[in-house]
């Protein structure tokens, strides 16, 4: 095959006769050279999931990037309007895929607000576990996996070996590992596993274990730092007016934190920090996901302690299913079952805007309904929306490296992203 | 009968070299598993020998010979077929030069060289050969005329001419103190005191050569040129079957040549610590014994350790007797040479020529013994450190490892000329 054929060396002879010229006439004008465009994903080991970006290279230096969303679109908000309150659950679970567990209780209460609804304390207790939880799986994945795309890969398993133990608890809690589906509205599936809490107190102690050892090795690693510090670094204005919550926004220095400045269920009574970054780089979104991994074991610990006893499931009559007993015992009871069974939970009619602190930020679900069984309406407010606009400014000048630290430390999840 | 000698000689450390590579492999896949609280391979076997999981290296082979070897249409097709040739070729032959041992002394006859070819210009055949291997890098990644393959060639290419300048003048030092470049002369300059090896008298230009020899392997943290996270496989992304086994095969060998040199240069290459070879000489019939002994020892305690693990119905299979396969053999060849010891051992009187034998083995045997453990010390950094970055990269090598080789050489200099 003639090498003429494949395009690159037309470009160097071009480039050439160009110098030539140049040097002939002795001017000092920089080469023709045409940037060069490059596809980064949306199949690429470093784009989580199918995120898609377009970048214009000159050499390794990012001109321009355009990404492009909607590779992992499952249609959530319109396929939600055809199922009823019930059955959007498991939908949820498949939004943001590392801890599905916030979806569920971020959608659940946001549907229990319409009425609004009171929930039993123990649904409300072990509703702020299970969030606490993902949020340390959440973060796990987070860092485990930019430290990959760093090219540290060893932290990856220092920090799934512990995740795969609370993975295991979430089994054991649900009968699924990732599909979780397990708050009902109103209430849970079911109670937590019986010896939960010892189980989860030996999870906490290598959880802690692994952030020990991990931090060691990142921290303060020379190349780490060299890779993260100063490398997608946002000002809090501009991450505010972006739209930033959650780590990414906190490591901008801005103390927002949904569950200390709009305090839901019990996070009131628990005594935690807010951990805070300074100049908004990787490296700080890093650390500050280290940081809260660390607050949510203390908060696991004290929500272990103060988890009081109580049923799993509000006696509301328009929610929850009847007893067995009554069901099969009184003419009422299996009326209600009837009920609830053929027509669905029905909400009032109205409007609701809902938001929880989840793993990257909030995670907020805005419900109309026309006061049937579906809702008319669901919108979600994925904290990765907000932030992967401003992705391809914070890798604007930087090189393609970057373009993937970057990428790993905003945690970006295509399956919330693109819904 | 030099000629037939010498091609003999080639042919073994080239075979050496070819079966050290899956055995390196091996060695990175369950020192890697340990490194990261994993098991590693450990499942293929045949007739349920596992041999610790090495039977996956052998599976690798056939798997990567049977596989479709794909040329894209888009590619150069003559350069895409001869890089990963020249990327083998360029790793093994530098090995030419190495030497294993002392040369042997047998009678009247001229001395064996325990090398293949004693040049005097030694360690330059080695840089030349060595800077040679970033050709089959780069046109793999021009003729496979892909972005992410180009882009990974442009970093090999930039990355290796740097790191070549360091590392040669790094080495400078070491020719000021020896006088040559012949590398059997480095090797007896430093002699068999510990304190007098390269390692101690030039620690700076061990650190300098360290890192350029990481770099010239392309392995973490220099491993731009194929960046996986960033640039899929960079210039290897268009390689299938036996085309990627050589890449893959020459990044073994490099790691193997690599050692070779360090031993060779700064750890007394085939010297024995503190034991030199006239002391041998006079102590030939001692050293002897004790070698039996503790040969035969090492075999019945190892083998015996290996017995004891043997347990019936563990796996309910063939995995059971694994252990007794090497076991067994172990201990029966323990007490066999233990008790050949106690037959023969005390009328043992050694001829001159089974002297020189003895000690020729013993010293190929530590110099492979230090070579493997630099191969190891190179996957241990792999598994341990993050990748950097290209700017950064280039950094380190013009700005600080050129500088601190310069001085390193005015140091050595002056030291050299006052004394």
């Amino acid at each position: 095959m003639d090498p003429g054929d494949n395009g690159i060396l037309p470009a160097c002879r071009q480039a050439g006769a160009t110098l030539r010229m140049t040097i002939q006439e002795d001017i000092a004008k920089p080469l023709d050279a045409e940037p060069m465009l490059v596809n980064l994903g949306p199949s690429h080991p470093a784009m989580h999931g199918t995120l898609r970006v377009v970048l214009e290279l000159e050499g390794e230096t990012i001109l321009n990037a355009i990404p492009e969303i909607g590779y992992l679109h499952r249609c959530f908000e319109k396929e939600s309007e055809v199922k009823n309150y019930t059955q959007v659950i498991p939908y949820t679970d498949r939004l943001n895929y590392l801890s599905p567990l916030m979806n569920n209780v971020g959608y659940c209460m946001a549907v229990e607000k319409m009425w609004p609804l009171e929930i039993p304390e123990r649904v409300q207790w072990i509703r702020m576990l299970i969030c606490e939880l993902s949020r340390i799986m959440d973060h796990m994945v987070c860092i485990g996996t930019n430290a990959v795309d760093i090219g540290a890969l060893t932290n990856f398993w220092y920090l799934f070996n512990p995740r795969e133990k609370l993975t295991d608890w979430v089994e054991a809690l649900c009968g699924a590992r990732l599909t979780t589906t397990y708050t009902r509205i109103g209430g849970l599936m079911r109670d937590m596993p019986p010896n939960s809490k010892s189980f989860l107190r030996e999870c906490l102690r290598d959880t802690l274990k692994a952030v020990k050892d991990t931090t060691g090795l990142l921290q303060k690693n020379r190349i780490f730092m060299d890779r993260t510090q100063g490398v997608g670094a946002i000002s809090a204005e501009d991450a505010i007016s972006y739209g930033f919550t959650g780590p990414c926004l906190r490591a901008c220095g801005v103390d927002y934190d949904i569950r200390k400045a709009h305090p839901y269920y019990f996070y009131d009574d628990l005594d935690w920090d807010v951990p805070l970054g300074r100049c908004g780089d990787s490296y700080d979104r890093v650390l500050v996901r280290f940081e809260e991994m660390i607050q949510s074991c203390r908060m696991v610990e004290q929500i272990l302690e103060k988890m009081p006893e109580g049923p799993i499931m509000t006696d509301h009559r328009d929610v929850a299913l009847p007893a067995k007993h009554e069901v099969y015992g009184s003419i009422e009871g299996i009326i209600q079952q009837f009920k609830i069974i053929m027509h669905g939970i029905k909400p009032p009619a109205g409007e609701i805007y809902s938001y929880t602190e989840a793993a990257n930020g909030e995670l907020g679900f805005y419900i109309v309904s026309d006061g049937s069984d579906k809702p008319y309406r669901i919108k979600v407010r994925p904290p990765c929306f907000a932030i992967y606009q401003a992705y391809p400014e914070l890798m604007k000048g930087e090189l393609i490296a970057d373009a993937v630290a970057i990428l790993g430390g905003l945690n970006i999840v295509a399956g919330e992203l693109d819904r | 009968m030099d000629y037939a000698v010498a091609a003999l000689k080639t042919f073994l450390i080239f075979f050496v070299v070819i079966n050290i590579v899956p055995l390196l492999i091996w060695l990175e896949r369950k020192g890697s598993a340990y490194i990261q609280d994993r098991r590693g391979p450990n499942r293929a076997a045949i007739l349920g020998v596992r041999l610790g999981g090495m039977i996956h290296s052998l599976n690798d082979v056939v798997k990567l010979l049977f596989k479709e070897d794909i040329i894209p249409s888009h590619v150069n097709k003559p350069l895409f077929i001869i890089a990963p040739m020249i990327a083998m070729f360029v790793a093994t032959i530098a090995l030419g030069v190495i030497p294993f041992g002392d040369p042997v002394v047998l009678g009247s006859h001229k001395p064996f060289l325990l090398q293949v070819a004693d040049l005097d210009v030694g360690l330059l055949y080695v840089f030349a050969v060595s800077s040679l291997g970033v050709y089959g890098v780069m046109l793999a990644g021009w003729a496979a005329n892909n972005k992410y393959s180009l882009l990974g060639g442009l970093r090999s290419a930039a990355q290796m001419v740097s790191y070549e300048v360091a590392m040669g003048l790094s080495v400078v030092g070491i020719f000021l103190m020896s006088g040559s470049l012949r590398l059997s002369d480095i090797v007896n300059q430093q002699g068999a005191n510990l304190f007098h090896w390269n390692i101690f008298l030039q620690p700076v230009a061990f650190f300098i050569f360290l890192a350029a020899l990481f770099a010239e392997t392309n392995r973490l943290p220099f491993d731009l040129p194929e960046g996986e996270s960033e640039l899929v496989a960079g210039f290897h992304v268009e390689y299938s079957s036996m085309k990627f086994a050589l890449f893959f095969m020459a990044e073994y060998a490099h790691i193997i040549v690599g050692s070779c040199i360090i031993t060779t240069l700064f750890f007394g290459g085939w010297n024995i610590p503190f034991v030199s070879a006239d002391w041998i000489k006079a102590n030939a019939d001692f050293v002897l014994k004790l070698l039996w002994v503790s040969l035969g020892l090492f075999s019945v305690v190892g083998g015996g350790l290996l017995c004891r693990r043997f347990k019936k119905q563990r796996y309910g299979d063939l995995r059971d007797f694994e252990p007794l396969v090497f076991g067994v053999p172990g201990v029966l060849t323990g007490f066999g040479l233990l008790g050949l010891f106690a037959l023969f051992g005390a009328g043992l009187i050694l001829p001159a020529w089974g002297v020189s034998i003895m000690i020729a083995a013993l010293q190929i045997g530590v110099f492979l013994a230090k070579v493997l453990f630099f191969c190891f010390f190179f996957i241990w950094v792999r598994w341990t450190l993050p990748r950097f970055r290209y700017d950064q990269l280039m950094k380190l090598g013009w700005q600080i490892m050129l500088p601190l080789a310069l001085v390193n050489i005015l140091v050595t200099g002056w030291v050299v000329l006052v004394r």
